[in-house]
């Protein structure tokens, strides 16, 4: 598995230690998380949340799941990481029982009118959204319900089976905003103390509260700022929302070069007489880049080593199962790189 | 490629207001930008910094300071191994604050300010209304400069999800208080009927019979007040977001862009510089940060490291024998030149791919490109900065 020494003859590096415990006692939990209906992925932005939503759905979709992805921020990042066009607010199906939905909250206004109020809405309610739009400016969780809303009711509708889906998972807001888009239906029942969306959310909060339907996950990487907002997010999920926390995906995790053996050889590689010889060896025309071979190698020591000071930070902080995705080295990031993240899951999985 | 650096922005303005999107590192940069700028050109310089990471905010004594300035003395200096020639001030945006301040002198008169600040849908208001935070970082920008205390103020720019708010953030702000919508919304519940009580005959009716029946008409009430209130800050604020706006567009000022080159970020930055040009903003440099060093795009290193791994038996071989004690596993040996060679090459793709997208950047990018690699460690202190200001200034 990633970032552990591959064999017993190896001496375990002091952060490798790090790993160790939870491992074995996390182990069973894990596949628990795709049995559940509801996942929603957040984190820091840029951490790679849209990333692992992608991942996890075509994992998913390998299992023989019907899974239908909601864009919360609708950039149309997931259909890209399945090479696909942007798509709306109906689902599309981007890949063979991968579905995606970019949430848009003026047509999920539209829905909840016809649903639920059976008021007919007729083409554009381009002024009633707009002045909506105001309000939900100013009223704490109006526009979030909105999103929660039509998210819970997907899951709603799949666990009755009128909606095609076994798993619904959500690339939610970064963790700045997550918390009141998740407290939505909660924040609404304090500020309206009667009238119909009082109703209408309590289903909500009882379908987020399950914790065999819905799991709450953050992406994070193994950098200072990334780390310090999952630790953050996890305490205050765990005072201020009733949903349950679901894993830690860290990802962008390098990887381990060497073990202790192999680091006290590389570091002999690098004194003056034994490079030298190295360097005649080879001709002396590499000597420029024998140089900067070792030098790069260095250098992912250096960043592996300071990342693991955070993820050991992490660990202490935060008792969720950890789920470790590695840094891709590519140039670009389309199926391919789906699937390269599905399989490392599966693998951290255990599958 | 020559390297350009910010030592004529810092010569020449005496605002920088740093941009990018969230984690590229804004807020590292602005303090190094200040750090360097205090210590080789000197004058007394301000860093305005918003959400620093906790040990940036320490080594820069940021703990308890908060909203106001606060000077880093001489001897965080010495520790870190640097002599100032000028003054480093620093100070932390709170956004709580910053808006109790502005209601307070923009209210007209002590009550209405007071059932504001009660109001308890004001604090929701004030941190979630898209541009607010861009509004208060401004505002605040504009009251210290307006002392002339400063020779030098950089600002790092509060994590939106799109840099251009923060351009958009005096307009919108006017916008918002003066808008028609406000006026709409708040028709029905306006004192006095007169052209309010027709807006609600023939406009707002088909939108209050939805509201009431989502959200009740205590709710909308209670909504409709507290903007009736707030209202009363038109004028002053409307004024003020025009002056907020003209010191964006003084020579004095000039942006600076942050970003990775991952492809996000960079998109974004594009976007943004795009953006500064049409509507004739100042961009100062676009500094790319986090890169990796150079090196792993040098033809020799690629050649030594496939004739590593191709040849790493018989290397290993060979440094078995040298007698060195770490080295006499030959099987080790063999291990380590192959992962060395491998990873050189994961590197050098990411590399390659970097550079050929700063060559891209330097085709178009109006003012200087700066490059910051990434650093081994995370910045904590002050020598960190410094490091950082080392690539940043010649
Ligand atoms: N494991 C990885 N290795 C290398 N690059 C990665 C990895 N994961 C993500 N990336 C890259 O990092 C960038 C951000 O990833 P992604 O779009 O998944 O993040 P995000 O959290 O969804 O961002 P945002 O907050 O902007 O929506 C992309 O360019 C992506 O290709
Ligand atoms: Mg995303």
């Amino acid at each position: 598995m990633l970032g552990e020494p591959d064999g017993s003859e190896h001496d375990l590096h002091p952060e490798e230690l790090l790993r160790g415990d939870h491992e074995t006692a996390q182990e069973p939990l894990l596949p628990e998380l795709l049995k559940k209906r509801l996942l929603v992925i957040t984190g820091k932005g840029g951490v790679g949340k849209s990333t692992v939503t992608a991942g996890l759905a075509l994992l998913a979709s390998d299992l023989g799941k019907r899974v239908l992805v909601v864009e919360v921020d609708a950039k149309g990042d997931i259909a890209s990481k399945f090479e696909h066009p942007p798509v709306g607010f109906v689902p599309v199906e981007v890949h063979p029982n991968v579905s995606v939905l970019a949430m848009d909250t003026e047509a999920s206004l539209r829905e909840y009118l016809r649903l639920n109020l059976r008021i007919p809405v007729v083409g554009r309610i381009g002024p009633i959204a707009r002045v909506f739009d105001f309000v939900a400016t100013a009223a704490p969780g109006v526009k979030e319900v909105l999103t929660i809303g039509k998210i819970a009711w997907e899951v709603r509708e799949s666990i009755a089976g009128r909606a095609p889906w076994d798993l619904v998972i959500v690339d939610a807001a970064a963790t700045g905003h997550v918390v009141a888009q998740l407290g939505a239906p909660d924040a609404i029942k304090d500020l309206v103390s009667v009238g119909p969306i009082r109703s209408q959310t309590e289903w909500m909060t009882d379908l987020l509260a399950d914790p065999a339907i819905t799991a709450l996950n953050v992406v994070t990487t193994p950098e200072e700022m990334p780390v310090s907002e999952t630790i953050d997010l996890v305490a205050r999920a765990r005072s201020e929302l009733d949903v349950p926390l679901g894993a830690v995906f860290v990802n962008r995790v390098l990887p381990e070069l060497f073990t202790r053996a192999e680091e006290s050889a590389f570091e002999a590689l690098s004194g003056e007489a034994v490079r030298s010889q190295l360097e005649s060896e080879l001709g002396l025309d590499l000597s420029d880049g024998v140089e900067s071979v070792l030098s790069g190698a260095r250098l992912a020591v250096t960043m592996r080593r300071s990342r693991a000071e955070h993820l050991s930070d992490l660990r202490a902080a935060v008792d969720l199962p950890m789920l470790y995705l590695p840094y891709l080295f590519t140039r670009s990031h389309g199926v391919r790189e789906t699937r390269v993240v599905a399989d490392a899951l599966s693998a951290e999985f255990g599958l | 490629m020559t390297a350009g650096s910010l030592d004529g922005v810092v010569a020449s303005k005496e605002i920088l207001i740093v941009c990018g999107s969230g984690g590229v590192g804004k807020t590292s940069i602005a303090a190094a930008i200040a750090l360097g700028a205090a210590s080789r050109v000197g004058g007394k310089v301000l860093v305005i910094t918003i959400d620093p990471a906790k040990q940036l905010a320490s080594a820069l004594g940021l703990e308890e300071i908060g909203n106001s300035e606060s000077r880093v003395p001489d001897s965080a200096f010495k520790e870190a191994g640097l002599t100032p020639r000028g003054e480093l001030w620093v100070a932390m945006l709170d956004m709580k604050e910053s808006w109790d301040s502005l209601v307070l002198r923009h209210a007209p008169d002590a009550e209405t300010a007071s059932k504001i600040l009660n109001n308890s849908l004001y604090d929701n208001i004030t941190s979630r209304f898209v541009q607010s935070h861009d509004y208060i970082a401004m505002e605040r920008l504009f009251e210290i400069h307006a002392t002339g205390t400063y020779d030098l103020i950089v600002i790092d720019t509060p994590p939106t999800r799109n840099a251009l708010d923060f351009l958009e953030a005096p307009h919108r702000m006017a916008e918002f208080f003066g808008g028609r919508l406000l006026r709409w919304l708040t028709a029905p519940y306006r004192a006095g009927g007169g052209r309010g009580a027709r807006l609600v005959n023939f406009a707002s009716k088909p939108f209050y019979q939805v509201a009431d029946r989502i959200l009740g008409t205590q709710f909308l009430q209670d909504i409709a007040e507290f903007f009736l209130n707030f209202q009363s800050m038109y004028d002053g604020f409307v004024a003020r977001a025009q002056v907020v706006e003209r010191l964006l567009h003084d020579r004095r000022t000039t942006f600076l862009v942050v970003t990775t080159l991952e492809s996000a970020p960079l998109r974004e930055a594009e976007i943004f510089c795009g953006e500064l040009t049409k509507r004739e903003f100042p961009c100062g440099a676009l500094i790319t940060n986090k890169t990796l060093p150079e090196s792993f795009t040098a033809e020799a290193g690629a050649e030594a490291g496939a004739a590593l791994i191709a040849n790493a038996h018989r290397l290993a071989e060979v440094l078995a024998e040298t007698g060195v004690e770490a080295l006499a596993d030959s099987a080790i040996d063999e291990r380590v030149l192959r992962t060395v060679g491998e990873s050189f090459g994961n590197f050098s793709v990411v590399a390659a791919r970097e550079a050929e997208l700063r060559v891209e950047l330097q085709a178009w990018i109006e003012g200087e490109l700066v490059n910051v690699p990434s650093l081994d460690a995370d910045i904590h202190d002050l020598s960190g900065l410094a490091e950082i200001a080392d690539h940043l200034f010649t």
